[in-house]
Parts: C-alpha cells; sequence; structure tokens
C-alpha cells in the first residue's frame, strides 16, 4: 500500500525516538536551566533541562506530552546537543530551522539523527511539533548568554 | 422540496465539492459557502460597498435595505421579532455580549451562575470572568457517564440563588442534544435567565426560540454557510433594552451632550459602528439557501450518515468512540496509540479533512481524559460516499502507524 508523503514524516528513526524517548524525565537539581513550553492549540506540553559548564552542554533532559513528532524531536534535540558547544548547539538550532522550514540549510553540517525531519517542510501544519523543543533550547541558550527573554510560556 | 437524490445537484453550488475530491468532515468547525451566499457577497462589495444607516443617495439607501432585509431574514429563521435579533461578529462575541452586558449589570456578589463542562470555551468562560469579578459562583451541571446533560442532574444544581444558566444546546465534541426546552422551563420557575449556546444546534435543525422560550441564544454564520465574521445574538426584547451597551461610538446613540449621551433602542445601541453589513448580507443568503434545502432534508441526510458512520466506525479494532450516542453529525474518536494530530496528517494525505485538538472544550477533555481527539462533524452536502473515504484513511493510518509498533 502506499501511504504517500506520510513516508517522509514518520520515518523510523523518528517513530524509535517517539517510542523509545531517550534522557526522558526530569532531574532534580538547581544546576540546571529549565524551560517549560506549551502549544495550547494542540496541547503539546513541553520541559527541557539543560546542564551548561563553560559553555558546554553536558547534560540535557526533557519530559512532556503531545504527538509523535513533538515528542520525538525533544528526544531528538537532547542527543544532539548534548556534548556541545553553546555555539555549535545554535548553528544547529538555525540550520534545522531552516530545514524543517524548506529552506536553504547545510545538508553538510552535523546534527546527528536530527536531519530525518527534512520531511516537515512538506507538512507546515507540523512545524510547530517539529520545533517547540528546539525553540526552548533556544530560550535556555539566550538565558545562559543573558539575553533572557523571560517569556517561558508559548 | 429537495429530495435526497438531489444530493448531487446541492454539491454542485459548491466549489470545492465540484471540483475536487477533498472530504470535508470540519463542518462543525465551519461549513463551506454556496456560490449563492458569495454570489450576494459580491453584489453588495462590488455593486454597492458604501455604508448604511447614513447615505441618502439612492446606493446608500439600497445597501441598508439589504442589511435590515437579513435581520428580518434571521428573525423569519429563528421565529423571533426584527428587533430581538443583533447582529455581532460571530457566536463568540454574541455570547460574551450577554455576559458582559447582563452578566456585569445584573449578576451579584453570592449570585449563581449554572453551566457544564460539556460547554465550548467561548459559552463558559465570558460566565467565569463575570464570576469573579462579581463573587458569584460559578456552578457546573455534573455530566452522566455518558457525559450528557441531563434534566435530573440539572435539577441538581438548580437553586433560589441561580441567576443565569449558561448551557449550550448542542455539544461540539459530543454531539448531544440539551434538553433544553425542560431546562429553560425549571429556570423561569427560580426566576433565572438562559444564555443558550446554538452555534451547533441552529445550523442543523429547526430552532424556535419562542416555542423554545430561550432569553438568549448566539450563533455564528460561518457554520452554516455563511461567511466568518458574522453571528447573531437572539434577546427577549424586554432583556435587551433593560441591558447596557458595551461598546461606545458611532451609529447607537441618540444624542450626544457633553457630559451625557441616550442611546437607541435595540438592537442598535449593541451595533456601534459602522456594521458587518457584507456579513448580513451574508448570512441573510446563508439562511436563503438554508430554507430552499429545507431542515427536513438537513436533518435526515445527517442522520442517516450518522447512523452510516456509526455502524462501521464502531466495528474498526482499536477505535475509540467517545460518543456512540451522538445526537448529530458530530463523531469524536481516537486511533489507540496513535495522537489525534498524528491521524491528522495522515488523513490529510487521503485529503480528508478532520479536526484534531481539544475543540475549544479543555474541561471536556479531561472528563474524557484526553488530551485531544478527533472530530468528524458531518453536513447536509456531505455522502456516503465521505464516510467511506473516511473509514478507508482510518484503516490506512492504524495501518500505517502498526507499522511502528
Ligand atoms: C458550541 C460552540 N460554541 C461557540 C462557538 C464559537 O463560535 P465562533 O468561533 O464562530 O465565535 C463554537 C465554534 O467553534 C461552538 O462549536
Amino acid at each position: 500500500m502506499s501511504y504517500g508523503n506520510l513516508e517522509t514524516l514518520y520515518r523510523q528513526v523518528i517513530m524509535d525516538h517517539y517510542k523509545n524517548p531517550r534522557n526522558k524525565g526530569l532531574k532534580d537539581g538547581d544546576d540546571f536551566y529549565k524551560i517549560h513550553l506549551k502549544n495550547p492549540t494542540c496541547g503539546d506540553d513541553i520541559t527541557i533541562q539543560v546542564k551548561i559548564d563553560n559553555g558546554m552542554i553536558t547534560d540535557v533532559y526533557q519530559d512532556g506530552t503531545g504527538c509523535s513528532i513533538s515528542m520525538s524531536a525533544a528526544s531528538v534535540m537532547s542527543e544532539t546537543i548534548k556534548g556541545k558547544t553553546v555555539e555549535e548547539a545554535f548553528k544547529i538550532l538555525d540550520n534545522y530551522l531552516n530545514m524543517v522550514k524548506g529552506e536553504k540549510f547545510d545538508a553538510e553540517l552535523e546534527m546527528g539523527d536530527a536531519i530525518v525531519y527534512q520531511g516537515v517542510a512538506q507538512f507546515p501544519a507540523r512545524f510547530k511539533c517539529a520545533t517547540i523543543a528546539w525553540k526552548a533550547l533556544a530560550q535556555v541558550m539566550d538565558e545562559h548568554n543573558g539575553n533572557c527573554t523571560c517569556d517561558h510560556e508559548e | 422540496m429537495i429530495k435526497i437524490s438531489d444530493i448531487n445537484k446541492i454539491r454542485e453550488d459548491f466549489y470545492l465539492l465540484k471540483n475536487s475530491d477533498l472530504t470535508y468532515l470540519d463542518n462543525a468547525a465551519s461549513s463551506l459557502k454556496p456560490q449563492q451566499v458569495i454570489d450576494a457577497l459580491n453584489y453588495y462589495n462590488e455593486k454597492l460597498g458604501v455604508n448604511v444607516h447614513r447615505g441618502v443617495y439612492k446606493l446608500s439607501y439600497e445597501a441598508t435595505d439589504l442589511y435590515e432585509k437579513a435581520r428580518q431574514k434571521v428573525a423569519d429563521f429563528i421565529h423571533c421579532k426584527f428587533k430581538e435579533v443583533v447582529f455581532t461578529r460571530g457566536a463568540s462575541s454574541a455570547l460574551n455580549l450577554v455576559a458582559s452586558s447582563y452578566g456585569m449589570k445584573y449578576i451579584n456578589e453570592g449570585d449563581e451562575i449554572i453551566t457544564s463542562e460539556l460547554e465550548h470555551h467561548s459559552s463558559m468562560l465570558p460566565w467565569q470572568h463575570v464570576a469573579k469579578v462579581k463573587k458569584a459562583k460559578l456552578i457546573y451541571v455534573p455530566l452522566d457517564a455518558e457525559h450528557r446533560i441531563t434534566i435530573e442532574n440539572f435539577k441538581k444544581v438548580l437553586t433560589h440563588k441561580t441567576k443565569v444558566v449558561a448551557l449550550t444546546h448542542a455539544s461540539n465534541v459530543m454531539g448531544y442534544i440539551t434538553p433544553i426546552k425542560e431546562i429553560i422551563k425549571l429556570a423561569h420557575e427560580v426566576g433565572a435567565v438562559v444564555s443558550v449556546d446554538g452555534a451547533q444546534s441552529v445550523p442543523h435543525m429547526k430552532v424556535d426560540v419562542k416555542e423554545l422560550d430561550c432569553d438568549f441564544i448566539s450563533f455564528s454564520g460561518h457554520k452554516m454557510c455563511g461567511p466568518t465574521g458574522i453571528g447573531v445574538l437572539y434577546g427577549k426584547y424586554k432583556l435587551l433594552q433593560s441591558m447596557d451597551p458595551v461598546e461606545f461610538g458611532g451609529d447607537m446613540i441618540d444624542y450626544v451632550y457633553l457630559q451625557d449621551v441616550t442611546f437607541k433602542d435595540a438592537p442598535y445601541k449593541f451595533e456601534t459602528g459602522t456594521p458587518i453589513i457584507a456579513g448580513a448580507i451574508g448570512i441573510g443568503a446563508a439562511i436563503d439557501y438554508l430554507n430552499e434545502i429545507g431542515f427536513d432534508f438537513i436533518e435526515s441526510q445527517e442522520s442517516k450518515l450518522r447512523i452510516y458512520a456509526l455502524t462501521q466506525l464502531k466495528n474498526i479494532e482499536g477505535l475509540q468512540l467517545f460518543n456512540p450516542n451522538t445526537d448529530t453529525g458530530i463523531i469524536s474518536f481516537n486511533i489507540e496509540g496513535v495522537h489525534p494530530h498524528d491521524v491528522a496528517s495522515a488523513f490529510d494525505q487521503e485529503n480528508v479533512a478532520i479536526r484534531a485538538g481539544h475543540h475549544c472544550a479543555q474541561p471536556l477533555m479531561n472528563c474524557l481524559k484526553q488530551v485531544a481527539t478527533v472530530r468528524a462533524s458531518f453536513y447536509f452536502y456531505n455522502t456516503e460516499k465521505d464516510i467511506d473515504n473516511l473509514v478507508e484513511a482510518i484503516k490506512k493510518a492504524k495501518e500505517f502507524f502498526d507499522l511502528f509498533k
């Protein structure tokens, strides 16, 4: 049976992260940056926790509820950016956003499993799902860099 | 009289039904608009385009005439007086007008307002606000096991402190019809006023406000073949007259002095500024269209589709049906293990348009213990083929997401 474009969106890797999320569950401790984002129209609800030492992202946790795209993206994001510097993470983030928007992006840039979200570009209605965890990350890094917008709810 | 066999002729009136393979099952959100309504809108915009009530020239006279004739069409449609029809931006604005005008004037500390967890946010939130500001109590009718509003449960919360009852006539998620006529009778016995949310009833069934004896009813044009941006508040004239305007400015005044002002009578004191002229003409044309189709046809077509759909959906394994006893063309379900938004994307690939989400009814989602549901909703122009396409889309989505199990 042909599922059309569906197969370009729902890749095995994505569904694997959805069913077996990495770095799931929040940790105690106040040495984490913590951001909670919601998308009230669809009920996606995500919290991410990030530890940053000397400009290096050393630990990431995520938790929440939502659809397969938003939940898997949180898992993929957590894996992709762990061990990266904030500067590197920003580069990946920008590249990722361009990619899912269907704009020009650097296909050579190492971004782990995040690359499989290319198909989102053909599903503009799912853009928000694919980016909510990444937007939370952007806020964490802004806060770390002293550019806190203090707008933790979306 | 339209016959069932004329369904293909009806579908010709709708561009998308005629020219695409769209399966449109999101009618509870918005209906499609027939050519007749588009023509009426175009006529005003192209041939008239001028303001109402103000100009003495011929064009303005005709625009005013069409605008006010639309009000008469609404009045005839729901069986009330011309001056009892207030044009608003939509059902939400109408529901808010009742709360911010009637509610803010007449609700006092300790009074009770009855609503339900079945409500659309636009029906309950205006009263939540009034209750907060006025220190009144917002009371919820307990829903029964099926999540219905019943007379029995309504009696349990009705007291002599009840001042307002704000309930939906037809649920936009469960498709249940509220026994509103009996509820209104009971409410009136304790002197309470009833504001009915008719957004999902008026487009689908004959609603006679005199027969119901409701005090207010609100509905939207865009769910009944009309354009967006227009809705109606019906209110008993005595009540409308007793209420204060909430918006002040052009068109709604009688005399303006430096420190005082007198207002026009209802409905005009609630229609501040240039009114929604095109919208009103559009809803008037939509009413002409619905009258031509007739509620006999609309109700029988929707009930036929409901039975046909439910019979098939009940037999799909892994399909969680939330309202197997729905009274209307609204069916809510989930596919086990698949998030409603993933279902919606899969359906979209098959060109089946449904709604996935909380349907502006978060309290009800909590009752159902779901974050969201998939909702298919029919109108008179849908066919058994549309249901077949829905069933196919469900099966295909299940099969696809099963691949990842
Ligand atoms: C039951 C109910 N009430 C109120 C509304 C609000 O209507 P509108 O969005 O047109 O103001 C809707 C539509 O979404 C509805 O289904």
